[in-house]
């Protein structure tokens, strides 16, 4: 599923050449004089301590993060780890107590009130929780919102608008206010409002917690259909581990304000870098997260390639389906331009499926607590 | 006396005030500095509030001086046009027809043109005022403890210092009114601006609006349930006020009421009283209908 959102090779040259956020060892203190603590922060204090004795929250430790253009990466954590304070950073509603986001070579955290709002108003937009309409205005004003700010002329705005309505849709419901919608309707018209834009980075704060679960795998895949064509650079804040494995080409876990794993669902599956994380994971459908290129294994010299070729994004379970189609027990496993990588036997598959017993042996973790993939 | 005073040394119970004499010297000191400031700058003050003066006369010329008739449809348009409800225009008509024909249509077209021009007043003064409560917790703490004096103090009281400043007459009396009716508009402003929901707030902000972009698209329009109420009590305040204030030379059915009271006019005083009810009900009713229509949207509320 997930195999659709990844850019084709075409795009993938376009996308490298444009600039991903890039964020470099960010703190986040809450509280009356945050840089009075930052020192003991860095120098290892512990939320806990920082809040009994000096009433202080700790929000963010230590965060480095790059997050690479055209593609979604999703923030994961519980409640209160950080993720709405991490995401805020990005388009500076929130300023950091330390650290740097850069993007494009300028960094958001130092940019001055008046080029913090040309950066909101031309390079991010932002999709809420709750909807956050204008309730007063309908939904073509709504979503006409973010290109009315920025001055863009009534016709040329209202046409965009309507285009990105149809493009969600919720054509026919130009004129109905927000109130008049379902949840799930409305979430559709914060998703017009960000993309009408055309803004590169779009952030999306628990965009679809809040809806039902049938209208939210709904949602789901209209973001990754449109992604498939618009190839933002998406960061997604999310608690479900299922969303997360669902639309992240990489997923970044927070704990308490610190980053506990970066990594492809895969990786963080196959990988946990530690207990809370393996704990975290351990109740994944697998077949759905694992790909072929995990559980392939090299072809023999003397072996006799197999007809059937499936590409290595392939997850386990859509192979299986495609290997019981064609009656086969081995398919060959094709990289980019059908370059052959191994094969693959059912009984691969099976055992990409069942999650080993007890704990993962250490050697099998090699991405550090923050490590990059 | 010992008795009476439970045994207390004597100034724990007669209290030991300032004997008359220097009582009598801080007031003339301070009564006669105030006086001089404001005789020398007499000039000024006439001639600041002379285009007061004027405006003032010829609205009320305006509103006496028109044909009943036209007056009474202008009225009943302007409230079908607020409030959408022939209820409310026929009792209007009731009313207007019954003032007049009681005789004291001039009286109340001079208090009507009086309290029109003192709401208008007290909201351009209040709307900024409140909002710059509102962006500022500061500005706040500044303004709402002149507020509270503002509306605890008695409305005779500040009849006094607006007296000796503007003297007697129409502009004194519209300036006692407004201060009177200006707190109202100043509280409910700030109030409904800072109840705004923060997380539409916090989308204006993301998608880059500046200030005047979030006030005039956010802040304002999602405040207007608390911004139409301020202006009706601030009207309903005003109505009161002229009653007042006809103490210091405004005419129309206060002055009446005034010299009901004066003289034990039983009936010329609750014709002229109900009179002012009426009015009162009538804006009341129309600004209330007319908030609550601009509303509609939220009513449409799907679950
Ligand atoms: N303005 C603030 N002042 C003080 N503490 C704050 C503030 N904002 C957030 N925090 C604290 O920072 C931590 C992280 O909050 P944040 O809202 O980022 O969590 P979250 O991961 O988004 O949680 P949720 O899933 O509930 O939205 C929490 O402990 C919270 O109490
Ligand atoms: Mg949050």
């Amino acid at each position: 599923m997930t195999d659709q959102s990844v850019p084709t090779l075409e795009d993938e040259d376009e996308v490298a050449t444009r600039p991903g956020l890039e964020i470099r060892g960010l703190y986040k203190i809450f509280g009356p004089s945050p840089s009075r603590w930052i020192g003991a922060v860095k120098a290892g204090m512990t939320k806990t301590d920082l809040n009994r004795r000096h009433g202080h929250v700790l929000g963010l430790t230590d965060i480095s993060l790059s997050i690479p253009p055209g593609r979604i990466t999703v923030i994961m954590g519980l409640s209160g780890s950080g993720k709405s304070t991490l995401i805020r950073h990005i388009n500076g509603l929130i300023a950091p107590t330390a650290g740097e986001i850069l993007f494009d070579g300028t960094d958001v955290c130092r940019m001055s009130a008046a080029e913090l709002r040309g950066f909101r108003r031309s390079r991010t937009a932002m999709v809420f929780q709750k909807f956050a309409l204008l309730p007063h205005r309908t939904v073509l004003e709504n979503t006409r919102y973010g290109l009315d700010i920025r001055g863009v002329p009534r016709a040329e705005a209202e046409r965009a608008a309507r285009r990105w309505i149809a493009r969600v849709g919720l054509g026919g419901y130009e004129n109905s206010y927000p109130s008049q919608l379902s949840g799930g309707m409305q979430q559709r018209v914060g998703l017009a409002r960000a993309l009408a834009t055309d803004a590169e980075i779009l952030l999306m704060d628990e965009a679809f917690s809040a809806l039902d679960p049938l209208i939210r795998l709904d949602m789901q895949r209209i973001l990754l259909e449109l992604q498939e064509e618009l190839h933002r650079t998406i960061v997604f804040i999310t608690h479900d581990l299922d969303e997360a494995l669902r639309l992240g080409d990489r997923i970044a876990i927070l704990r308490d304000g610190r980053l506990e794993q970066v990594g492809t669902g895969q990786d963080i599956v196959l990988r946990p870098a530690n207990d809370y994380i393996a704990a975290f994971v351990h109740e994944v459908n697998r077949a759905r997260v694992i790909r072929l290129s995990a559980v392939a294994t090299p072809l023999a010299e003397t072996e006799e390639a197999p007809r059937l070729a499936l590409p290595d994004r392939l997850v386990l379970e859509e192979a299986a389906r495609e290997m019981l189609a064609a009656g086969a027990e081995r398919a060959l496993v094709v990289g980019p331009r059908r370059r052959p990588l191994g094969i693959v036997r059912i009984g691969d598959l099976l055992a990409g499926m069942v999650r080993p017993s007890g704990r993962p042996p250490t050697d099998q973790a090699p991405t550090g607590p923050r490590g990059k993939p | 006396m010992a008795s009476a005073c439970w045994g207390l040394p004597d100034a724990f119970c007669q209290f030991p005030a300032m004997d008359g004499k220097s009582l009598l010297l801080m007031r003339r000191t301070i009564d006669g500095t105030f006086r001089d400031i404001v005789r020398s700058w007499s000039g000024a003050i006439d001639a600041a509030t002379a285009p007061l003066q004027i405006a003032l006369n010829a609205l009320e010329r305006a509103f006496t001086s028109t044909p009943w008739i036209v007056v009474l449809a202008l009225v009943l348009a302007i409230v079908w046009a607020g409030s959408r409800s022939w209820r409310i225009v026929a009792g209007t008509a009731v009313a207007m027809l019954a003032i007049g024909w009681f005789g004291l249509w001039r009286d109340t077209m001079v208090t009507l043109a009086m309290v029109s021009v003192c709401t208008a007043m007290a909201v351009v003064i209040g709307l900024p005022i409140g909002i710059a409560a509102a962006r500022s917790d500061r500005m706040q703490r500044v303004i709402n403890p002149v507020l509270d004096v503002m509306q605890t103090l008695p409305s005779f009281v500040y009849l006094i210092p607006v007296v000796v400043i503007f003297g007697i007459g129409k502009v004194p009396g519209m300036i006692a009114v407004v201060i009177y009716a200006v707190p109202p508009m100043i509280r409910l402003t700030n109030l409904g601006i800072r109840l705004v929901d923060a997380q539409v707030l916090e989308a204006a902000e993301a998608f880059g609006s500046s200030g005047r972009q979030k006030l005039w698209n956010v802040q304002l329009p999602l405040a207007l349930p608390a911004l139409m109420t301020g202006v009706n009590q601030t009207i309903m305040m005003a109505l009161s006020m002229v009653v007042v204030a006809s103490m210091v030379g405004v005419g129309g059915l206060g002055k009446n009421v005034l010299q009901a009271i004066n003289n034990q006019f039983f009936t010329l005083g609750f014709l002229n009283g109900f009179a002012l009810v009426a009015i009162a009900i009538i804006f009341d009713r129309t600004s209330q209908a007319f908030g609550q229509r601009l509303q509609q949207y939220r009513g449409a509320a799907h679950d």
